[in-house]
């Protein structure tokens, strides 16, 4: 086994009382194999209970534990001890409000996906077994449903820092996620929620979220796909204007 | 703050959100859930969930009842698996139209693959079963539950943690929480009360259960008085990744994959000469540890080889792409060049909140039911899984009794009273919180978790026997006194994750006793109970449901029946 200590520095913030974020710093010792989130644990456990973050499954899978760790946003529960130097810095999500430590307030982030009615709409009476979906239609969703919704990407959006109106990429990829649903039947009205100032077009391709999305979903291409779909419906909208 | 509605639901995995869906349609529903709503660990289902479809090759819910059956070693009760396996075409297909986004077969309809335990003809040979979206069935499924509740106008309550539920004189009038981030109390009034708070793997050090699974409600629901059935079935996964326990699905192995030992055997065709490496779960994990333990793990240590390197590259990344990364991200391994090493994991509750086919809570023998108080999922104890579940089988279990639960309460609605919870379960919640946060103890909750976890890994999981067994309730109730004065840091009120994990461990605690007491009065194999110093199952006397209670005397072990109707107990071969 590969011992190893690690310097964790820490933001800290109890709104009870401080009045400004301070640094705390701990030694950790990790197996090379053991993740973040194991340390974290370490810290909680036995040096200062106080310590407060979210997590919940430990391997990747709820979103529970993004952070910002040594500059990067990532799950504190997928990133190993043997990939970090030896000082590792811990930050709450940018851009997100701070509860305390590293918790920040999700709300504001999960509201915008509800702007994108993220669920199947189709009214058409339903079979009596299932839709029929070809495997390389169901493959057109494959990314965009392993969405965890953790928020590092849209928390790493500087068009996000700078308005936060803007919808940002995780609610561009549940768009998406139903658009490339052949069973669903409401892209018009979709594309008309995401198409807007504060939507797809304040979106500059800066490619922060792929860079940081742990599920390495192409966020950007998503987002690529929304504005091709959303300025076809316009052109065709015109047209339709024209003749009629 | 005070809060009233119809119908007050706590936890938002498959189980909660099914049953709000459903409880909708009737009245206004509350769902709290101390993580995010998609955060709950129904999340990391990966494998599948079972339907006896026809997709990919001739299926019958009829020998899925059998599978189901004859894989929990006779102890489940029968009338209630017909209605699970009868219930679950359309179960699927309901699934399917709310917009879970499964894999497909070529002709475009749900793709299905094996799964353990699942046959054919009475277990002529392994069946594909199992409905998939990829290895991420769980996650697809709960988010398409949460995106058609949400729009169904259902309430959230994310980060909300119960800390008590009021019962009394058999009738319940809601619940009491904290709202995490505030840490103010809050009160939920309801005409019903719906527990779907999941299982309680993390009473064990090696588990694939999330750090959320400590099975609070339970324990919660054990110090009112309501009895929890069959604590003593515990499931093991037999493939958790060596070291971590975090699960490698069933379904590698019903793609293809296959356990191998030190001296590179297929040692399963030794155990379960028929369907090998796709037997139950208990078969296969106390295989594993026999195997390891007579000096056959891989290099003579404790663990064995998952290999699937024998599947084809193209089908590990579009079947199992996320076991696929884990092994990548955690083993530093690529599974289609190297096999993973492997170790049980503490996996499933078989046991829980007794109910009936409509997710009442029972609270004796006789089958009396708690007015206005229902359980579904994996807290709940039908009991479809009797001594062992069938992979594939608890997310169908959630989704079938959650709808099922949510059409009773649903339907209850109109002539339920409307209860209140007195300020006694308030005052019980801010007692308990108060005890904690100005407790003058210097010992560590964690330290005595972690002691907890481990001599539960020792000497109450894949094998057991009497001595050590007592020896451990002995070590429990020790680590319970010393529970009582421990103490934490963090005195804040927002978001003070400690407090709440002090709480969690006083359940854990709890229910760990029960799990031992319940283990220790089976003096019989069956299932995931295996006892050393009683090898064989003993129908005669042992063909009954557990039901350990609370009472002033301690905990009282009772029993009730098993529901037997087309199925009489053989000897279970595969
Ligand atoms: C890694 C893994 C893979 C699996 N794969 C499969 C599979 O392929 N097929 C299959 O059939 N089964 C599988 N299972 C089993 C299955 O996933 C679970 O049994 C099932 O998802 C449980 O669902 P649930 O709704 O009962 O509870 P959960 O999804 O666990 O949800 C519990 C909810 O209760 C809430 N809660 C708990 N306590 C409190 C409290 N005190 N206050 C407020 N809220 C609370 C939680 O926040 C959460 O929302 C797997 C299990 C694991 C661990
Ligand atoms: S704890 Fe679930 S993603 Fe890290």
């Amino acid at each position: 086994m590969n011992r190893k200590n690690y310097t964790f520095r820490i933001q800290r913030f109890d709104p009870e009382k401080d009045a400004a974020p301070r640094w705390d710093e701990f030694a950790v010792a990790l197996e090379s194999h053991e993740r973040l989130l194991d340390g974290l644990g370490k810290i909680k456990d036995f040096m200062d209970g106080s310590l407060t973050y979210r997590r919940s499954c430990a391997h990747g899978i709820c979103g529970s534990c993004a952070m910002k760790i040594n500059g990067k946003n990532r799950l504190a529960c997928q990133t190993l001890a043997r990939d970090m130097p030896e000082t590792v810095v811990f930050e709450p999500l940018p851009a997100f409000p701070v509860i305390k430590d590293l918790v920040t307030d999700m709300d504001p982030f999960l509201e915008k996906n509800a702007e994108v009615l993220p669920y199947l709409m189709n009214d058409e009476p339903p079979p009596e077994r299932e839709r029929l979906q070809s495997p390389d239609d169901q493959h057109k969703m494959l990314q965009a449903i392993t969405c965890i919704m953790c928020g590092c990407c849209t928390s790493s959006c500087p068009s996000y820092w700078a308005d936060k109106e803007y919808l940002g990429p995780a609610a561009f990829v549940k768009a998406a996620r139903f658009v490339l649903d052949t069973r669903d039947r409401a892209e018009d009205e979709r594309l008309s929620r995401v198409a807007h100032g504060q939507g797809l077009w304040r979106c500059h391709s800066i490619y922060n979220c792929v860079e940081v999305c742990p599920k390495e979903i192409d966020i950007t291409g998503h987002i690529a796909l929304l504005k091709r779909l959303s300025v076809k419906k316009e052109w065709a909208g015109r047209r339709f204007r024209k003749k009629g | 703050m005070m809060h009233y509605f119809d119908t007050v639901i706590v936890g938002s995995g498959l189980a909660g959100l099914r049953a709000a869906i459903e409880a909708s349609k009737s009245g206004s529903v509350a769902v709290l859930s101390k993580l995010y709503p998609t955060r709950s660990h129904s999340t990391a289902a990966q494998g599948g969930i079972g339907a006896a479809l026809g997709n990919e090759e001739p299926d019958k819910p009829e020998w899925h009842i059998y599978d189901t059956v004859k894989g929990g070693d006779y102890l489940a009760d029968q009338d209630a698996v017909e209605v699970m396996c009868g219930d679950a075409v359309r179960t699927i297909v309901e699934l399917e139209h709310l917009g879970v986004p499964f894999s497909r077969t070529p002709e475009g309809k749900i793709a299905q693959r094996r799964f353990g335990g699942h046959t054919r003809e009475f277990g002529a040979a392994a069946v594909r079963r199992a409905c998939y979206s990829a290895d991420r069935t769980g996650h697809a499924i709960l988010f398409a539950l949460y995106e058609q509740s949400e729009r169904q106008g259902v309430h959230f309550f994310p980060e909300f943690h119960v800390l008590d539920i009021e019962v009394e004189n058999s009738r319940c009038f809601g619940l009491v929480a904290l709202d995490i981030r505030t840490g103010e109390i809050h009160t939920f009034n309801a005409k019903a009360t719906l527990i779907a708070s999941g299982g309680f793997g993390k009473v064990y050090k090696t588990t694939s259960n999330a750090l959320a699974s400590t099975g609070d409600c339970l324990g919660i629901l054990f110090r009112a008085g309501i009895p929890l059935e069959d604590m003593e079935f515990f499931q093991f996964h037999p493939t958790g990744l060596y070291g971590l326990g975090i699960l490698i699905t069933e379904g590698a192995r019903g793609e293809g994959g296959i356990l191998v030992n030190g001296k590179g055997e297929r040692f399963m065709e030794r155990y379960a000469p028929t369907i090998k490496d796709l037997a139950p779960r208990d078969m296969v994990s106390r295989a594993v540890i026999t195997e390891v333990r007579e000096g056959r793990g891989i290099r003579g240590g404790d663990y064995v080889h998952l290999d699937l390197t024998r599947i084809r590259r193209e089908i590990l990344e579009e079947r199992l792409p996320e076991i696929t990364t884990f092994c990548r991200i955690y083993m530093g391994i690529d599974p289609s060049e190297a096999p993973i090493p492997v170790l049980p994991t503490a996996h499933y509750a078989m046991g829980g909140i007794p109910t009936d086919l409509d997710g009442r809570v029972l609270e004796d023998e006789k089958g009396s039911v708690v007015a206005g108080l229902y359980a579904a999922g994996e807290c709940a104890c039908v009991s479809v899984h009797g001594a062992n579940r069938l992979g594939c089988n608890s997310l169908l279990d959630t989704v079938v009794f959650g709808r099922r639960a949510g059409t009773a309460i649903g339907a209850s609605l109109k002539s339920a009273e409307k209860g209140e919870v007195s300020g006694e379960g308030i005052a019980r919640a801010k007692q308990e919180l108060d005890c904690i946060l100005t407790g003058e103890g210097r010992e560590h909750a964690a330290s005595l978790r972690d002691e907890l976890q481990k001599i539960m890994m020792e000497r109450c999981s894949v094998f057991r026997n009497e001595r050590e067994l007592r020896q451990l309730v002995e070590e429990i109730r020790v680590l319970k006194e010393r529970a009582s004065k421990a103490g934490i840091t963090d005195r804040g009120r927002r978001f003070n994750t400690e407090l709440l994990e002090a709480v969690e461990l006083g359940h854990l605690l709890a229910l760990s006793e029960v799990i031992c007491l319940s283990a220790l009065e089976r003096t019989e194999s069956r299932g995931a109970h295996y006892r050393e110093d009683f090898p064989e199952r003993d129908d005669r006397t042992w063909l009954r449901h557990t039901l350990a209670s609370q009472t002033e005397k301690g905990v009282e072990v009772r029993y009730k029946p098993v529901a037997i109707t087309r199925f009489q107990p053989e000897e279970r071969k595969y």
